[in-house]
């Protein structure tokens, strides 16, 4: 199957080994993989932020990118949710019929990453290896918009040599919330130690997610607080594989 | 037009305010207690309804017709409220509504006045009206008398002084109750209540209530709780003065059926109040000879007249949201500057006050979504957060930081060509920051991130620049190949 990857702008920035990742697991899977380079972002920072018709040119733009793409995998659950719960609003609030038939067509062919394996290509189990123990953050978006449910799960259970420990309070917000973090750094940082207390009580190695931008937050406090455990992106444990495991997950930078 | 929500106009903004309440351990611990204990007993009792979604359903539905046909129902709530002995008084804002009740106490030459659990009346500030005019009002609701003999604000919708513990509670009752001593199980406290309310129920001639709903075809009123004490306020006195936001409307009394059921399991999580009031108009020898009700507008309308935020108006005052909200179990309810707190609170306070006060609030929330999960008549706050951001920046009144980050954010994101520039132009930047990979330190508005979060530097190569070097040109290859070629080998992991 040729899947078109949108890979999100802060994922293209700040983690292109998770792109790399699924490119891989995809390859691996015996598909292939397209990238169109005109992609930028989905307009979910303007959008929710409350600059709703900033983000309305970065809709148009997405729209044109992947008008013909037969599936587009999304590596962000909270960049689907984006997608699927705002789109068809912004469409039917420009007033053009052909912005709204163009979300219509578009929605059925976009998929969250697990989503994407689980529900498209019928796979839970991709032929990984990692051995560590994990816990799983169902990041708010995969959990109460995408409503994955135990999608992720499922394919972690799927990896030899993962110990996967189930995360207490896992469905509380870790506090990032996008512009929310900087806007209200007090709370969300509070937030955000309730949500590492709870991952330190599961003595687990790695805190994976659906989520770059969750998994980034929390990221930050477990190495500011040396805390041995690190984050790492669900695609990165699919991708990795006996004997050599994917590069992020050899512990270097925690 | 007089229209405020308590003191939220004046109020501190968000951030500032939770600054400080996070910063205080003993609410932090009191407030997370206390909503884990009533979050566990709602799931429960919600767990045992096979029918909650639908429930959840008919009550908004309900509440969305009655909000489509309001004016209808609240005529004919006033005829049938009129016919069966009521009186009705409209009030436009909070103003209105103050002297209108007021005048009323005043015309029984009343000096006191005992109340009903009810938020609207904070939401008018009634108490400070009352006592301009020389009337002493005494609050009945255990919590609401917490709140009053402390001099503290309500934290809470439900349970307003759920900020205090058992032992801060004593101390205010024996200061302010004169006790020389007092045990401090919770039986003694309400025992010590008791004594200190009783003889108000029996002396005091005129109470003052709330509304959880309007029944429009009986003209009745319903008001559920869990003391015992609403009841007396409702029965004993001469005159009763029921203050009523428009939006407490149901239609019929079989609509009851429904946010009884949803009510009680998602306030205190209970499958029933254990009082659960309801009257209609004035029965002679028996409970108040005189009934007034107060219906009150106080930007309602408002909020009724925007399509995308009006089901902010479906509110039934459970308190779910606030129970569930990882905001308010960090800051409590005073953070929110407002009767209203919470998620709820966060979109109903700014709307109420036409968008031009609290405008920090529809900004104090992750959009985790907890919120709109638990909400009994499936009110879609994150939506109406997000809607709300919109209008403050249509206004022009979101920071000027904020407007210059996004509009160049904008431009950056216009095309990928741009996109890559800023990706470069990034990692020239962050080159004084950069400690092996890592940022500790940032200034500006990114401080509070990394005050107590690392942030990753960077990476030398973005994806689309990895993607161009290692893919592009064999799937171009592969492209031309493709009648040829069925998919690439799988590859060596890197």
């Amino acid at each position: 199957m040729q899947i078109s990857l949108f890979i999100t702008c802060y994922n293209d920035t700040l983690f292109p080994e998770t792109g790399k990742a699924v490119v891989a697991l995809l390859e691996r899977l015996g598909h292939t993989v397209d990238f169109r380079e005109a992609q930028t972002c989905c307009g979910q920072m303007h959008y929710n932020t409350g600059y709703q018709k900033e983000a309305l040119p970065l809709m148009r733009s997405f729209l044109d990118v992947f008008w013909d793409a037969e599936v587009i995998c999304i590596p962000s659950s909270s960049c689907v949710a984006m997608i699927r719960d705002h789109y068809p609003k912004m469409a039917a609030a420009s007033g053009e019929p052909a912005l709204v038939e163009a979300v219509k067509n578009l929605l059925p062919r976009v998929y969250e990453f697990a989503e994407l394996l689980v529900d498209k290509l019928g796979v839970t189990d991709v032929g990984a290896f990692f051995p560590h123990t994990v816990t799983l953050h169902p990041s708010c978006h995969s959990l109460r918009s995408l409503q994955v449910g135990d999608k992720p799960a499922r394919l972690l259970n799927g990896v030899r040599g993962l110990t996967l420990i189930e995360l207490p309070e896992a469905g509380q917000c870790c506090g990032f919330g996008g512009t929310f973090a900087v806007k209200n750094p007090e709370v969300s940082s509070a937030m955000l130690s309730d949500k590492i207390n709870c991952i330190l009580n599961t003595h687990a190695e790695i805190c994976t997610a659906l989520d770059n931008s969750c998994l980034m937050h929390i990221n930050g406090a477990l190495s500011r607080q040396r805390t041995g455990v690190r984050c790492v992106h669900l695609a990165e444990i699919l991708a990795s594989s006996e004997p050599i495991p994917h590069s992020r997950i050899t512990g270097e930078g925690a | 037009m007089s229209v405020y929500v308590g003191e939220a106009a004046d109020a501190p903004d968000f951030p500032a305010a939770a600054k400080k309440l996070v910063a205080n351990t003993q609410t932090r611990h009191n407030v997370r207690n206390a909503t884990d204990i009533i979050r566990r007993k709602r799931d429960r009792v919600v767990a045992e309804l096979p029918d909650w979604e639908e429930l959840r359903q008919a009550g908004h539905d309900i509440k969305q017709h009655v909000l489509r046909h309001l004016d209808f129902y609240l005529q004919q709530f006033e005829a049938a409220c009129t016919k069966a002995g009521g009186r009705i008084h409209w009030a436009r804002d909070a103003d209105e509504a103050n002297r209108i009740i007021v005048d009323l106490v005043k015309a029984q030459n009343a000096t006191e006045v005992i109340k009903v659990k009810t938020m609207t009346t904070d939401e008018i500030r009634l108490n400070a009206a009352l006592e301009a005019a020389g009337i002493t009002p005494y609050e009945t609701d255990l919590a609401d008398l917490i709140v009053q003999l402390g001099e503290d604000r309500p934290s809470h919708i439900v349970v307003p002084a759920l900020h205090r513990n058992k032992l801060e509670i004593r101390s205010i009752f024996m200061e302010k109750m004169g006790l020389k001593d007092l045990g401090e199980r919770p039986e003694d406290l309400t025992n010590a209540a008791r004594q200190y309310l009783r003889e108000k129920f029996l002396r005091v001639p005129v109470a003052i209530s709330g509304a959880n709903f309007a029944i429009a075809e009986t003209g009745s009123i319903c008001v559920v709780e869990s003391e015992g004490n609403g009841r007396m306020c409702l029965s004993l006195p001469r005159v009763l003065i029921s203050l009523v936001g428009i939006e407490k409307i149901i239609p019929t009394l079989q609509d009851l059926e429904v946010f009884l059921q949803l009510l009680p399991r998602s306030a205190t999580g209970e499958r029933m109040n254990p009082y659960n009031s309801i009257w209609t108009g004035v029965s002679p020898g028996d409970g108040p000879e005189e009934f007034h009700v107060v219906l009150l507008d106080n930007g309602r309308i408002n909020v009724l007249a925007d399509p995308e935020a009006r089901e902010t108006l479906d509110c039934i005052r459970c308190g779910a949201c606030l129970n569930a909200c990882p905001v308010y179990r960090q800051t409590g309810g005073h953070a929110y500057g407002s009767v209203y707190a919470g998620p709820i609170g966060a979109i109903l306070t700014p709307q109420l006050q036409f968008m031009e006060h609290s405008q920090t609030l529809p900004y104090a929330s992750s959009l985790c979504g907890a919120c709109y999960e638990v909400c009994p008549v499936k009110i879609n706050i994150p939506e109406i957060l997000v809607h709300l951001r919109g209008k403050i920046v249509e206004r022009g009144d979101a920071p000027l930081l904020e407007r210059a980050a996004m509009k160049a954010a904008s431009y950056a994101l216009e095309n990928s060509e741009r996109l890559a520039t800023a990706q470069k132009l990034a990692r020239w930047a962050q080159i004084p920051f950069n400690r092996g990979g890592t940022i500790h330190s940032l200034p500006g508005f990114l401080a509070g991130w990394t005050s107590v979060r690392d942030l990753p530097a960077v990476p030398k190569e973005s994806f689309r620049e990895w993607w161009s070097k290692n893919k592009k040109l064999k799937y171009e290859i592969l492209k031309r190949e493709l009648p040829k070629l069925e998919a690439p080998k799988p590859e060596e992991p890197e």
